[in-house]
Parts: structure tokens; C-alpha cells; sequence
């Protein structure tokens, strides 16, 4: 496989600041640096975290209409309120699939003229293709000659700034273009760490540079992807492939704040999406499982695959878990899953089978550490 | 000091020994998160599971590398399993065996064989 493996535009930085690079999605990319996983992600909640996420696709969706054109054929495969999304914002939505499953989740932007989207690096083959078979009338282009770049923590608004002067009044979910020494800036205000930050698209050929500047701000250090789980999972967001996926519908996995009125029974434009029948049917009726978080006792994590019991001992499992790891902000371990709906409230007692004995966890509500973002 | 191809060190110290993992073991798993210790007194046979490490990034099981009795485990790396990493060789020990056949031992690489085994 690793023939095969695409590199991003910061590749030669990584090695020199040290990073062990491991194949993911396809690319070859730094799992942690010298700092380590531990200190990288307790760094970007209390300073900074700089984050090479130029795996993940991004796509410009044109269409004659304009945004407004693009945003009309969007809805037909995503059940979001894309119309109504203002111009220079952002917002969070999936691709779902006619059994109700979810294809895969995504940012979409209002550009003015033109929608900006951004996937998941394991499915962004499979959602172009998605769009240009459904989306009829659009343009879609995906942009592969663009780096994107998180700054993700407390500090993250004072060591952009001095690149794209305005960017300190955005607020959470607004997006930017932004003319500076590094060409145009594509910037938004958001993230996956549950921290204040950006996103930042850069022209590959100033990808390096800007990077370089970033990363001379005191505050500021490179971040690996094993940080990059941690956060988001202590942030209680979902990690395509684990958390959510073809057979999990958005409502089994508690994303039903994603799905706007519009959209929804009685709503302006309810239903029309893939998979309508069963995802409004859950929006009325509720669902016979739920994504839950999940806080082990003691300090061992319970990892994806622990089956969930109700019982110390007998019974059959009632859920399972999706993600788990060991949070350095709560210093403890922490986990999400799903489990059958008698079993949804925060405190309630389960039991996860780690090596074959069933050790004690608690239902948790989520974020597990509360979020920052500049609203 | 000998170690074994699993990345273990045994030390002999008061007629017992002493088992941890090496530096190089704890670079590469990465932080340490939870160790789980057997309990004293349980009669261990070399390659039983006695020892499971969570590091930030996976589970791993540490083998016992000697047959004998479990006499002490380092109770400290309950609360403060970071020890594995910051001292592996000295305050990250895991348990001290009573060897049953300390001749098991003469199996084991010295400090030059393992260095030219890992490097």
C-alpha cells in the first residue's frame, strides 16, 4: 500500500519537525511529533494546535444560478437547510443514502457565487461522484491544488491575524476570503477539536510558508492526527467510519440539530433527500438506539468494538462502542457508542466487556470537555 | 540488565526480578494512559499474559518473560502510568518475579545485542 500513498503539500515539513508519519485515507501523514500525543492535544486547548488536514477534499460546486442553484441541488442529497444558509457562513451536514445511512458528513459554505464543500479524505472519490450524478446542472470541481491548514485553540485568533487581517471578527461557522502574502485565503471560522479556530485553505505553492510563519508564534506547535482524535472525541464530535456510517441513520446518531425545520415534517421543503421515509419517521417516532457518550470508571479506556451490557454478568449486549480513548483534558477515559434507548440517560450504569471481563461505565452527556467557539 | 525480543527488561535485584518495558518500547506506544497489574501472589508461567499497558494509542499485552511467583507490583503506575514513559528503566518497572528457574534468564539478549536488535 505504501506505493500508493499520496502526500499533502507539507510533507517535507512534517519530517523536519520530526513527524512519524503513518498511512491514513490513503495519505501518508503525521500521527503525532516529538512533543507527543498527550502534551500536542493538552497544547491546543491551552495555546494553540496546528493541524495539516489537506487529505480531506475540497470541492467548489458552480452552477448558474449561482449559489442559490447549487444550494437547491445539494438538498436533494443532503437533509440541510442549505437555502437558507446566509452568504459568507457555513454549516455542518451529511450525504445520506436511501436506506437512511449516512454516505458521509461535510461543511458546506455559501460563497456568494459558488458553494464550497468539504469531505472526509476516505470518501471524497465516492462523494464527487455522489454530486455529479445527482447534482444535476451543477459544476463540480474539486480543488487539488489547495493545502487546508486548522489552527485550532485559544490562541489561534492572535496568531492568524497578523496574515489575514479581519479574520478576528469572525465568528464561529463564518467564512472569508482573504487576499494576503500567501495568495487568497479561504478561511473559516471552525474546527474539530470543539476549540475556537480556523480552517485556513492555502495555494499549495504558499502552503509551506504560511505554515512556517504560523508555526513561529509562541503559542503555536505542529499537531498529529492521535491529538486530532482525542480532541474531537473529548469534543464529542463524530468520527466518520467509526461513530457514523451507512447504517447508522443522523437521528440514531443524535445529529437531528443538523436537520433544520425546513426540512422536516411540515417544514418549506420537508423531506426530498435520500432516505426521507426512515429519517423522518425517527425525527416523529424516535429511534430504537442512540449515540451516547460514555465515561468509564478507573483509568482504562474502552475502545471501538466493547460490546455494552446492561448487567455485570449475563444478558445480551445492549450497544456496543464506537470510539474510545483516554481524554488528557478530563484525565479520564472517555467514550461514545450506541445503545438501545432504555438505556440513554445520563448515569445510567452499563458495563463494557474489556479482555473478557465486564468493567463499569456510566452514560455521559457530550462534550466531555464544554466547547469555546466565539459565537 | 538482560531483554527480550518483546522489548522487556529483567533486572536481578534482592534475589527477585525486576520486569519493565524498555525506552525504545515506551517511544514507540507512545503516552501511557493505564496499566493493568496482576495481583501478588499469582503464579505466573513465561509468555502468560501478566501486564496490559494502554497507551494513547492501543492496548498491549506484556508477557511475563520468566516462570515464578509474583512477590510486588509498582502500585504507582495506578495513578501515574506516565511513569512508564518518563523513567521505563527505573520508577516504570511493572512487577518483581520470584523465578522459579532464574537459568530462564541466560535466554535473554544484553544491553549490545538488543541495541544492534532494534536498531
Amino acid at each position: 500500500m505504501s506505493d500508493t500513498l499520496r502526500v499533502t503539500p507539507l510533507h517535507d515539513l512534517h519530517a523536519e519537525l520530526g513527524g512519524k508519519m503513518v498511512p491514513f485515507a490513503g495519505y501518508e501523514m503525521p500521527v503525532q511529533y516529538p512533543l507527543g500525543v498527550m502534551k500536542e492535544h493538552l497544547h491546543t486547548r491551552t495555546k494553540a494546535g496546528l493541524f495539516d488536514v489537506s487529505h480531506m477534499g475540497q470541492v467548489i460546486v458552480r452552477h448558474a444560478d449561482g449559489y442559490a442553484g447549487a444550494a437547491k441541488a445539494m438538498e436533494a442529497i443532503v437533509p440541510v437547510n442549505l437555502l437558507g444558509l446566509g452568504e459568507k457562513r457555513q454549516r455542518y451536514g451529511f450525504f445520506t443514502n436511501d436506506a437512511g445511512g449516512i454516505l458521509d458528513d461535510l461543511m458546506i459554505a455559501h460563497r456568494g457565487d459558488e458553494m464550497f464543500v468539504v469531505v472526509n479524505a476516505a470518501c471524497k472519490e465516492a462523494d464527487i461522484a455522489h454530486m455529479q450524478k445527482h447534482m444535476t446542472g451543477c459544476e463540480i470541481e474539486e480543488i487539488t491544488d489547495r493545502a487546508l491548514i486548522a489552527l485550532q485553540g485559544p490562541s489561534a485568533e492572535a496568531a492568524l491575524e497578523p496574515f489575514a487581517p479581519g479574520c478576528d471578527i469572525m465568528k464561529f461557522m463564518d467564512i472569508g476570503i482573504f487576499n494576503s502574502d500567501f495568495g487568497e485565503l479561504w478561511i473559516s471560522r471552525s474546527g474539530y477539536t470543539g476549540e475556537d479556530g480556523y480552517e485556513i485553505s492555502v495555494h499549495a505553492t504558499h502552503a509551506e510558508a504560511l505554515t512556517r510563519r504560523l508555526l513561529e508564534h509562541d503559542d503555536v506547535e505542529p499537531i498529529g492526527l492521535g491529538a486530532r482524535d482525542s480532541l474531537r472525541l473529548e469534543a464529542g464530535l463524530c468520527l466518520y467510519g467509526n461513530d457514523i456510517d451507512t447504517t447508522t441513520s443522523p437521528v440514531e446518531a443524535g445529529l437531528t440539530w443538523a436537520i433544520q425545520k425546513a426540512r422536516r415534517a411540515g417544514g418549506d421543503r420537508a423531506g426530498g433527500f435520500p432516505g426521507e421515509a426512515r429519517i423522518l419517521d425517527e425525527l416523529a417516532n424516535g429511534t430504537a438506539r442512540l449515540r451516547i457518550g460514555l465515561r468509564p470508571e478507573g483509568r482504562a479506556p474502552m475502545r471501538d468494538g466493547t460490546e455494552l451490557y446492561a448487567g455485570a454478568e449475563g444478558g445480551a449486549p445492549i450497544g456496543h462502542i464506537t470510539s474510545g480513548a483516554f481524554g488528557p483534558t478530563i484525565e479520564a477515559p472517555m467514550s461514545m457508542g450506541y445503545v438501545e434507548a432504555a438505556y440513554t440517560r445520563d448515569g445510567t450504569q452499563l458495563y463494557g466487556e474489556v479482555r473478557g471481563k465486564r468493567q463499569p461505565v456510566r452514560v455521559a452527556s457530550m462534550p466531555f470537555t464544554p466547547n469555546t467557539f466565539k459565537r | 540488565m538482560k531483554f527480550t525480543e518483546e522489548h522487556e527488561w529483567l533486572r536481578e535485584e534482592d534475589g527477585l526480578i525486576v520486569v519493565g518495558i524498555t525506552e525504545h518500547a515506551s517511544e514507540q506506544l507512545g503516552d501511557i494512559v493505564f496499566v493493568d497489574l496482576p495481583d501478588v501472589g499469582d503464579e505466573v508461567v513465561k509468555d502468560d499474559e501478566v501486564v496490559v499497558i494502554e497507551s494513547v494509542k492501543a492496548a498491549s499485552d506484556i508477557l511475563a518473560p520468566i516462570d515464578g511467583e509474583i512477590m510486588e507490583v509498582n502500585d504507582a503506575l495506578t495513578d501515574t502510568p506516565s511513569k512508564v514513559n518518563e523513567d521505563a528503566i527505573g520508577e516504570g518497572w511493572f512487577v518483581k518475579i520470584k523465578a522459579s528457574d532464574p537459568s530462564q534468564m541466560d535466554d535473554y539478549m544484553d544491553e549490545a545485542a538488543y541495541k544492534t536488535f532494534i536498531a
